[in-house]
């Protein structure tokens, strides 16, 4: 009697789990810069608050080693782990990704989906953290940097991004993505296009990306990217209580995110810098052709070599890597 | 008794006859019927089916199955088929480095004549179109934020201006979605002529384009239509169509003479692909668009809790908006043009949004058999999503490499990276590239 009514429960949870699934839906919101909610999740009601959490860590040494930073490496990682720790206890069915962005190379660290990993979590993650700096060590082929230098964020977004449609596509039933970058290096201006391309996507897939800037001064490129895609943006002001904002305002997930009261984006700036002077302005001059922003009118564009105010009749002879180096925007 | 048995048999062979004649009369009038109808029957007759079971009887998915050589069913592989179509797409788009018109004035004229509401697309085509066009628009503006669109119809064989050029997606697809009904004839001419009076009208340096969605089998003209397509030609506009029914000659002439491509689709999904062809830049003919120096202006945003009376919606608003450099009027939203002073008013991510068709990545090789057959030279892991790249029984699946820094990909990784995110995660994740740590 009991096992037949547990049977139907069974069946009529599995009807119910079927139907409801049958029902999740995508859309492609346009270029609004609308902050990302989840009511556009139509999943089970005990899948609202399931995460998949991209964590994106900055291992550049020149830039631990600087005086840019107040926090010593290993602390960071304790407050770090803390964290990823508290975030698999939220929820039986978090996920949590970690991938380093090295100054030579970035890499895979952590999956806690992986079935290997499931007892020693902790020393894996060192451990392969341990592996990865070797290795990015051994990629560098300056003798030394000044500065701080800048890390390989494009490159880990980029890799995100990819897990992320992964899951999408292989899991039916997935858990919201959004992706936090741990940065503390300053930006690279060289990074520009290849990191606006990792945003744009992530607003296309409806991505929030967070940013905890761990660094002495303002990133502006993480600053586009949480306005874009809806994220939170935050620069924590005492960098030895990292935990406590990292578990206040980084550990909710997307659908309890809209309950809370998150640090509001202010003062993004979007303006451009000219490529002759690299000055910002607010009125500028676009080359129809390339795109490229001057501050005052000129004969000839530096960048495709077209000629302005009359047709042209000859292809442009500038090599792309003179492109890619004169964009600098800010 | 033998006379009865001999007229039992006749009266046999006569019914077996006449049954025969009756059927195939009757499949004759279905014929000609399907003929007529372009083959859909929804009040059912002379089918007795319902619409699910149409499904079975239409589409016949079981065709699809393949047997091997012993017997057994072959699973149906879809992925490598849609690579390989992927792949073809990708090879004929992109060529090195082919200056494309980045700034474009592109009218979408849908044709709502009679014709268009046939229901051969379910429900009736002009629903399918405005669909598509609406996902269209989306797409559009997505990957052309300096770009404007407007759209015309034709109708009762005369051509209307439904929406001006404009940048905002909204606007369009209201208008558009606001009364969608079909009658009269189509008519070409008229179509042709307004867009080119109305493109007249805009700076040299932006490229003039013209979207036909066509539905009608002729065109109903009040003069002489060569001369309108020379004058499009003269105009320099670019004027594509695409059929929903079957291909025209003058279609096909117009196409050619102004250099825009013509393709019928066969359905739904054909149709979706055919117009999002349209969504990224084409080629730039240099002839036709003069380069120019724009001057835009980059608007900060005005701080929280300033009131002002917004030039678009001509009411007071509080905070929010932005605040155009040269006349210091309220805009609420990016991209637009300042309605007080006229000035083009963008952000700095609208222009980043059009660097990837300046700076496309190069599509990715094929993994060729000597490697694939190598076990110790290919990766166990997909470089980007770390999907396996060993099937089950450790046979190598199908991979690709970035020539570049000869990273392994899978290939649903491969379509994601070239048709969206536009950056190859190995050459961004390496600062010096593989190849020439090798040699060094």
């Amino acid at each position: 009697m009991i096992l037949s009514n547990f049977l139907k429960l069974v069946i009529d949870f599995k009807i119910v789990f079927l139907k409801l699934h049958s029902f999740i839906k995508f859309q492609i919101t346009e270029g609004k810069m609308t902050p990302v909610s989840s009511k556009l999740y139509a999943g089970p009601l005990f899948f609202y608050d399931v995460s998949l959490l991209m964590v994106l860590i900055d291992t550049n040494p020149f830039f631990w080693n600087s005086a840019q930073s107040t926090l010593p490496f290993s602390k960071f990682l304790t407050h770090v782990l803390a964290f990823l720790n508290s975030i698999l206890l939220l929820n039986q069915m978090n996920q949590v990704v970690v991938i380093a962005a090295g100054y030579n190379s970035c890499g895979y660290i952590f999956d806690s989906s992986d079935p290997q990993s499931q007892n020693q979590r902790a020393e894996d993650l060192l451990d392969k953290l341990e592996e990865f700096v070797d290795n990015d060590q051994e990629l560098c082929r300056e003798q030394s940097v000044d500065g701080p230098g800048f890390s390989l964020l494009s490159g880990s977004l980029s890799m995100a991004l990819c897990y992320i449609q992964r899951v999408f596509r292989t899991v039916p039933l997935h858990p919201q993505p959004r992706i936090l970058c741990l940065h503390g290096s300053p930006d690279g201006p060289g990074q520009y296009v290849a990191i606006m391309n990792s945003i744009f996507s992530a607003q296309r897939s409806m991505v929030p990306i967070d940013a905890c800037v761990i660094g002495a001064q303002h990133s502006a490129f993480l600053q586009q990217a949480s306005y874009i895609t809806g994220g939170v943006y935050l620069k924590p002001q005492i960098l030895d209580g990292l935990f406590q904002y990292l578990s206040t305002v980084f550990a909710t997930d997307l659908h309890s995110r809209c309950f809370l009261q998150l640090p509001k984006p202010t003062g993004v700036d979007f303006r451009a810098s000219c490529f002759c002077h690299k000055n910002t302005i607010d009125m500028g001059y676009i080359c129809s052709v390339c795109l490229s922003i001057f501050c005052k009118h000129q004969k000839k564009c530096s960048t495709c070599g077209s000629v302005f105010g009359q047709a042209q009749t000859q292809d442009s002879s500038t090599t792309p890597d003179r492109k890619r180096k004169t964009l600098v925007d800010g | 008794m033998r006379v009865i048995f001999f007229f039992f048999f006749l009266l046999l062979l006569l019914v077996f006859f006449s049954r025969r004649v009756w059927n195939m009369s009757r499949k004759d009038a279905e014929m000609k019927f399907n003929r007529e109808e372009d083959e859909e029957d929804d009040d059912g007759e002379g089918r007795g089916l319902e619409a699910w079971e149409r499904t079975y009887a239409d589409e016949r998915s079981w065709e699809s199955l393949q047997e091997d050589e012993s017997g057994l069913l072959r699973p149906i592989d879809n992925k490598t088929l849609y690579h390989a179509q992927y792949r073809r797409r990708l090879r004929t788009t992109t060529a090195a480095r082919i200056q494309k018109g980045l700034i474009r004035y592109l009218y979408i004229v849908i044709d709502l004549s009679r014709a268009a509401g046939e229901s051969d697309y379910k429900p009736s085509r002009m629903m399918v179109v405005a669909r598509q066009v609406e996902a269209f628009i989306r797409e559009f503006f997505d990957q052309n934020p300096l770009s404007q669109v407007g759209l015309v119809t034709l109708k009762d064989g005369v051509a209307n201006c439904l929406t001006d050029l404009g940048g905002s997606p909204e606007s369009h697809i209201k208008a558009l979605m606001g009364k969608l009904t079909s009658s009269g004839d189509a008519s070409l001419q008229n179509g042709l002529d307004l867009v080119q009076s109305l493109l007249n009208r805009i700076p040299s340096y932006g490229h003039r384009e013209v979207l036909i969605l066509y539905s009608a089998l002729s065109t109903c003209d009040p003069g002489e239509i060569m001369e309108t397509i020379q004058k499009c030609k003269a105009s320099k506009i670019r004027c594509s169509v695409i059929g929903l029914s079957a291909e025209l000659y003058i279609c096909k002439y117009l196409c050619q003479e102004t250099g825009g491509s013509y393709y019928v689709a066969l359905d739904e999904f054909h149709l979706k692909e055919l117009i999002f062809e349209h969504a990224p830049p084409p080629p730039a003919i240099a002839e036709f668009a003069v380069a120019n120096l724009i001057k835009m202006g980059f608007p900060q945003r005005a701080a929280e809790g300033v009131i002002s009376i917004c030039s678009c919606h001509k009411e007071a608003k509080v905070g929010g908006g932005y605040t155009c450099p040269r006349c210091k009027a309220r805009v609420c939203e990016l991209p637009t043009e300042c309605q007080i002073c006229g000035l083009t008013l963008v952000s700095s991510p609208h222009l980043a949004r059009s660097y990837h068709h300046l700076f496309p990545i190069t599509p990715f090789d094929d993994v060729s058999p000597s490697v694939t057959n190598n076990p110790s030279k290919l990766p166990k892991n997909c470089f980007g999503c770390q999907l396996s790249l060993l099937n089950p029984g450790n046979m190598p699946a199908p991979s690709v490499s970035c020539p570049k820094c000869e990273q392994f990909f899978c290939l649903d990784c491969d379509i994601y990276i070239h048709e969206s995110l536009h950056n190859c995660p190995g050459c961004e994740s390496f600062r010096h590239s593989k190849s020439v740590a090798t040699v060094a």
